[in-house]
């Protein structure tokens, strides 16, 4: 049926039982994602970018409709999707290998050793940048290495889909660009699915190869797809030359504020 | 109030003044014993670090005057007004009589001749243990009863209720009860123990378990963690500072209710002893016993504030 893809969402519809009503968040999303693709969810907020993020991780279940990851019906949260959160999420009284250490163990530890599981975390971290500070707590270190070891738990677990919600959101911009740049050599290296939930317009530019825009809320649905032609590997300061880089921004942003400008 | 502030300040600053005098003293011994040896540019900088360290050592000292001196002089005034109500009054006992007693009694603390004569140690370990008895079996139905009843819904609406009736409700009442189902006077006190430390302990847990960031469930929904692993991974660590503020609470009441409780059953025990005193009019053993238990319950408390600070996690930064 649809072996080809990756990741399918068919004809998804989500509706919230509110104390207002029946409350209609998204319809109509139909979504193909091929192995090894880097997709971009922008739009305004609250057009439900989110919601669509937490079907496919199955933190909520659609109303309507179907959503196949890796060829599974998605029926609840499970270890084939690795989502990193917003705000970090790490365990404040865990240490940042204890952290990563807990997904590895849920996922591999009836099935390999001890000693295995331990490299698997500690290789996790590596890939992160994150060996020297392995035994620190979350306490211990900045917004942007806790979010990288919310990327390191996510990935540990080898998911065959990465789930992004505005992983860099609460960051400063500095760290953003850094970590930007850290998440497309990860991405290259492990060669992951990843589904990202943004609302920067160049981070979307930057780092996918689709960007999938939404129209806005209530009832929102995907406006357009923008395919982005960009060769890979991608250098921040090689693109900011780019006239192509820039055709694909003003064509995110015209959809935005041209096409879908939400009332402030 | 104006009085009351300047009072430690002017007693800190002749402190500090005399520490500045001994340093400076010291700093000249140290610095005529390094010019002998060493050129002027490092003699300037070895100088330099050496009034620094001087410095800092005012600067801890000047702040640990600050801390202690007030107190000091808070208690030197509250033993002076003791003195005087003493004074005027001559059934109350001067500071120095009951200070006396209390050497002596302290002397021997340990000593047994029957029943209703015993040394004070023994009294106030009968009392300890009593509150240990009461207030243990009460952590072990309160806590488990906590996480419950903040994890489920439908109990937490069941017991709400009750639990709402019930709290409000001197421990006291509820001895009648114990004596009449225990028949004895001992486990009559451990039952009022139990029941006046269990409230806090269920409510802060149970509030703890309701206060558990949605993100910490996330993460244990997106890994499918097993029931267990949450638990131990994610609950009851989340829980604990809820938990063991809830005990801290609960030991706090329960020591203030087992001089009461002891008042009326008897036996052998700080409350009992003070209300045998008062039998035999010693009033400065009564004294005596007001400051003992007042040491006990700071020194409680100040235990399980230790414990709950070695299980702080920082959340936030």
């Amino acid at each position: 049926m649809n072996h080809n893809f990756h990741l399918v969402v068919d004809n998804v519809e989500k509706r919230f039982d509110t104390k207002q009503g029946d409350f209609l968040a998204i319809r109509d999303i139909n979504l193909r994602v091929n192995r090894g693709e880097f997709v971009a969810l922008i739009g305004h907020s609250g057009c439900g970018k989110s919601t669509l993020l937490n079907l496919l991780a199955g933190l909520s279940l659609p109303s309507n409709g179907v959503l196949v990851c890796a060829g599974r019906e998605v029926k609840g949260p499970g270890p084939d999707r690795g989502v990193v959160f917003q705000n970090h999420s790490l365990l404040p009284w865990l240490t940042c290998f204890d952290n990563v250490y807990l997904a590895v163990e849920r996922v591999f530890g009836g099935k390999e050793p001890k000693a295995k599981l331990k490299e698997r975390t500690e290789d996790a971290l590596k890939l992160v940048g994150l060996s020297h500070a392995i035994h620190k707590h979350p306490n211990e270190i900045s917004g942007g290495m806790k979010q990288r070891v919310g990327i390191a738990r996510a990935l540990a677990i080898e998911p065959a889909v990465l789930l992004l919600d505005e992983p860099f959101g609460a960051l400063d911009a500095l760290t953003r660009a850094h970590l930007q740049d850290e998440l497309l050599r990860i991405v290259a290296e492990t060669k992951s699915t990843v589904v990202m939930v943004t609302h920067d317009v160049d981070e979307a530019v930057l780092l996918s190869d689709r960007i999938v825009m939404m129209t806005n809320g209530p009832a929102a649905t995907i406006g357009e797809i923008l395919d982005v032609k960009l060769a890979r590997p991608r250098d921040r300061l090689a693109l900011a030359e780019d006239s192509n880089y820039h055709h694909y921004r003003k064509a995110v942003v015209e959809f935005l504020y041209a096409k879908h400008k939400k009332a402030a | 109030m104006s009085n009351a502030i300047t009072l430690p300040l002017v007693a800190s600053s002749n402190v500090t003044e005399r520490e500045n005098k001994r340093s400076a003293h010291e700093m000249f011994v140290e610095t005529a014993k390094l010019t002998s040896e060493e050129t002027s540019d490092s003699r300037a900088a070895r100088e330099a670090e050496l009034a620094n360290k001087m410095r800092r050592r005012r600067e801890r000292v000047s702040s640990l005057v600050h801390a202690t001196v007030p107190a000091l002089v808070g208690f030197a005034l509250f033993v002076l007004v003791w003195q005087f109500l003493a004074q005027i009054n001559n059934q109350i006992p001067s500071p120095a009589k009951v200070w006396a007693a209390a050497v002596k009694l302290f002397s021997d603390p340990f000593y047994s001749k029957g029943p209703n004569d015993q040394g004070i140690g023994w009294n106030i370990l009968s009392s300890l243990k009593r509150v240990g008895m009461g207030f243990g079996l009460a952590a072990l139905v309160g806590i488990p009863l906590g996480f419950m009843i903040g994890r489920f819904t439908f109990l937490n609406r069941m017991t709400a209720p009750i639990i709402a009736i019930l709290r409000p409700v001197s421990p006291l009442a509820w001895l009648p009860i114990g004596l009449l189902v225990f028949k004895a006077a001992n486990p009559a006190a451990i039952w009022v123990i139990f029941i006046c430390s269990i409230w806090p302990m269920i409510i802060n847990t149970s509030v703890g378990v309701q206060r558990i960031p949605q993100d910490y469930l996330n993460v244990a929904r997106v890994l499918n963690l097993s029931e267990w692993k949450i638990f131990t991974k994610i609950l009851f660590p989340a829980v604990l500072p809820y938990m063991l503020t809830g005990v801290k609470l609960s030991i706090g009441v329960a020591w203030l209710v087992i001089v009461a409780a002891e008042m009326l059953t008897g036996g052998v025990g700080i409350g009992f002893w003070l209300w045998d005193e008062w039998n035999n009019l010693v009033v400065e053993h009564i004294i005596v016993a007001i400051f003992v238990i007042g040491i006990v319950g700071l020194l409680l408390e100040q235990l399980l504030t230790r414990i709950a600070a070695r299980f702080e996690f920082n959340e936030k930064s």
